[in-house]
């Protein structure tokens, strides 16, 4: 029950991005198409889940024992550059046109906040899901939440993606073509969501 | 200060404006400024951190190896960041700028740089937060001059993203004047 309310949690309430503006940067950057944003949402699951099971293992066992938790920040973000250059490596050798597709927004993975911002608060703040009591997650409930967490994103991207390429084929008024009008039917898709609040 | 200098520090207010042109550092920008004075403190952080790694990179960028640049750069701007918000490690325009401009060229260029878009995001996030504060909650810098609640959804997510939108609407309708 609890990893469910985490799961649901996690996409649908507190959506990384429509809610908490993490990782908006890539967010609007590859969402022209569809195909592309499902590749990056891909990638961004991969990134985020492991990078938050590796920097759990490693606050937990290696940061807390030896009382270094203020190297947190760049401990973190080497894991993320690292697992980021391997997910580079591998799609480059089975996917070489999602490869070129994502262009600079791969390697930008490393600097998408919602990765670091997941990583980070597992680990440094206390969660309340349905009527529990706030409690540090442990590490299966850290990895479920930091999954959930990536789908919702991943979710928020290929919704956005999608509406993206009805607009282009929309009469928009010039000035509004582009990222403008994407902005606000971002805003109205961030509207939608907030119907999801007081659900867990 | 010949042109080439000022050109460089000037671009970044609008030809080059990190918020309204270059999409950079879109989290930073949507998430901070529920407030005229929140965007303003964000943008002059997030300039401070610029300048700083803008000038070491530029220094050290000619005997880093090019495999391992990115997680040289990234621990070179954590170091800086780790003093205030741990965030802007990953905002994108300070690795952007990084990468961009001072991993090519010389230290007082770079500094120019980092000054100049520095002050175009604090620019645009100032401006921003003024926008939702003012319809929010009827106030400007702390300032109430309306009684009563304002569009509480200006304070919240998706206010952030609608009042950016018409702003860069705006924006792109100067920029095309000039």
């Amino acid at each position: 029950m609890e990893y469910f309310l985490i799961i649901i949690s996690a996409i649908f309430v507190n959506n990384v991005m429509l809610a908490q503006f993490l990782g908006t940067c890539p967010f609007l950057g590859v969402s022209n198409k569809l195909s592309t944003a499902t590749g990056m949402s891909g990638a961004v699951v991969f990134v985020i889940t492991l990078a938050t099971l590796v920097t759990y293992l490693i606050n937990k066992y290696l940061l807390v024992p030896f009382g270094l938790t203020f190297l947190q920040t760049i401990a973190f973000i080497l894991v993320i550059a690292t697992l980021v250059q391997m997910v580079e490596i591998v799609l480059k050798k089975i996917s070489p046109s999602l490869y070129q597709a994502l262009g600079i927004f791969l390697p930008l993975i490393t600097t998408n906040c919602a990765v670091l911002g997941v990583a980070l608060s597992v680990v440094t703040k206390e969660f309340t899901f349905g009527g529990g009591a706030a409690h540090m997650l442990n590490l299966g409930e850290s990895v479920v939440y930091a999954f959930a967490t990536a789908i919702g994103y991943g979710m928020a991207l290929i919704i956005f993606a999608g509406l993206r390429e009805h607009l282009e084929l929309n009469d928009v008024p010039k000035q509004f073509k582009g990222v403008p009008i994407a902005l606000i039917t971002c805003g109205i898709l961030a509207m939608a969501f907030m119907g999801f609040s007081g659900l867990v | 200060m010949s042109k080439r200098k000022l050109d460089i520090f000037t671009k970044g207010f609008f030809k080059e404006n990190p918020t309204f042109v270059l999409l950079l550092g879109m989290c930073p920008t949507l998430a901070t400024t529920t407030s005229a004075i929140n965007g303003l403190s964000m943008g002059l952080a997030t300039l401070f951190v610029l300048v700083l790694s803008n000038i070491v990179i530029s220094a050290i960028a000619p005997v880093v190896p090019d495999k391992v640049h990115i997680p040289v750069y990234i621990v070179v701007i954590a170091t800086f960041v780790t003093i205030f918000i741990p965030l802007i490690v990953v905002n994108c325009i300070v690795l952007g700028r990084a990468e961009a401009f001072a991993s090519k060229n010389g230290i007082v260029d770079s500094a120019l740089d980092g000054l100049g878009i520095g002050f175009g995001f604090t620019m645009a996030l100032t401006v921003l937060g003024m926008v939702r504060e003012i319809l929010g909650s009827g106030s400007v810098f702390g300032w109430k001059f309306i009684s009563g609640d304002g569009l509480l959804v200006f304070i919240m997510a998706p206010g952030a993203f609608i009042a950016l939108g018409y702003l860069m609407v705006l924006f792109n309708k100067i920029a095309k004047k000039n």
